[in-house]
């Protein structure tokens, strides 16, 4: 994806940049702008080891432990067929965790092992239907799979670490301003994801 | 409204100081040496920056070289009649589409956009809640039903753009609020 992106980004940019005349600015912009990632990476470095490091203390302390027990109602409500036991709820929990605190990286394999213990279920459902429900036919998204990913892509987080650490290298007032308009931002589109998950989940047997 | 703006942005300032107080008090309560768990952490989210430099380089690189061409201008320009139906920013309109394929991309776009009008102009807090409440659609669609080998996907494409846009339309809402 970002290979495309990236090449049309570059050569739209130059072939334009041509035909106005643009040329010596774009030069200019090219190194300018290999500069200023290198002094942003040095801003994002210390806000980076801050979060990083307060999560390492909340993990180790249990705190994280405890929020995975506490959201086992709401991964029940949102996943009714999938049984209490199966390795893909450990899973799916780990990758919103992840992602309400902002582990990023903790995120996307936790994620991706959660589609592949789903596509596991759907195995067994072949076998004998689990939870009320029949397996979906081969290459087919489970329900569990599309609410999955539309929870996942609704993106709730707490904090968005890496915003803030941008704002304050360009020059923010208050660089933390945002936090609380982004959680009620974030939190709107997260009900949005629930509620369209709840109606589309509803009365389908696969 | 406007009280429940305040509100949000005392919340703003009091939701980091609140976090590292529980943090750490839980961390102290449990007994862990919080101090060593803390600098062991930060070295992993030092690597991580570390690894995502070259990364950057190359996105600001190619932002840099577009925006200098004068293309998001024209791209902009040409946007404003159809955006303006809407009430949506133009310049906002390559940051909302790249950010539905590349999250390293997205974020070039969102610095430029700090550069350009400023972080705390109303683009700017547009731009900064927008990052926090979208993800890529289309990549991460790609990636997690490429490991389950799934292609028909249902209903998962409406439901990921409804809340992109539910997202998009409470970070314009509130960042006009804000300003």
């Amino acid at each position: 994806m970002l290979n495309y992106l990236w090449g049309a980004m570059l050569l739209l940019g130059i072939i334009y940049g041509a035909f106005q005349g643009r040329l010596p600015e774009i030069t200019t912009a090219a190194i300018d702008s290999a500069k200023e990632a290198v002094s942003l990476c040095i801003t994002m470095a210390g806000v980076m080891s801050l979060w990083v490091g307060l999560m390492e203390i909340a993990q180790k302390s249990g705190l994280i432990g405890s929020a995975t027990k506490r959201i086992q109602p709401f991964i029940t409500f949102m996943f009714p067929g999938l049984p209490r036991d199966h390795k893909a709820r450990e899973y799916i929990t780990t990758n919103i965790i992840a992602n309400v605190f902002g582990l990023g990286w903790a995120a996307t394999p936790a994620g991706l092992k959660a589609m592949e213990a789903l596509k596991d279920l759907e195995k067994e459902r072949k076998r004998h239907p689990a939870g009320g429900r029949k397996a979906a036919p081969d290459g087919t998204a489970s329900r569990e799979m599309c609410t999955f990913l539309i929870l996942n892509i609704s993106s709730l987080q707490l904090i968005p670490v890496n915003i803030i650490a941008y704002r304050s290298q360009y020059g923010s007032v208050n660089p933390a301003a945002v936090l609380a308009p982004s959680l009620a931002a974030t939190l709107a589109s997260a009900a949005a994801a629930v509620i369209f998950c709840k109606i589309m989940d509803g009365g389908k047997s696969i | 409204m406007k009280e429940l703006m305040q509100f949000l942005l005392y919340l703003s300032d009091l939701l980091v100081p609140f976090l590292i107080l529980y943090v750490v008090a839980q961390g102290l309560l449990a007994r862990r040496p919080v101090y060593d768990d803390f600098v062991k952490g930060a070295r992993d989210g030092l690597q991580t920056v570390i690894r995502i430099l070259p990364t950057l380089v190359g996105l600001m690189v190619a932002v840099g070289v577009l925006r200098a061409s004068g293309f998001l201008d024209f791209l902009s320009y040409i946007l404003k009649p159809v955006t303006e139906m809407v009430h949506f920013p133009s310049e906002l309109v390559p940051l909302t589409i790249v950010r539905m394929f590349s999250a390293s991309a997205a974020t070039g776009l969102a610095l430029d956009i700090f550069k350009e009008y400023g972080t705390d102009s109303y683009l700017g807090l547009a731009a900064s809640i927008l990052m926090g409440c979208t993800e890529t659609v289309f990549y991460t669609m790609s990636i997690y039903f490429m490991t389950a080998k799934v292609k028909r996907t249902r209903y998962t494409l409406a439901g990921a753009l409804l809340a992109t846009l539910v997202g998009i339309t409470a970070s314009i809402v509130l960042a006009g609020m804000m300003k």
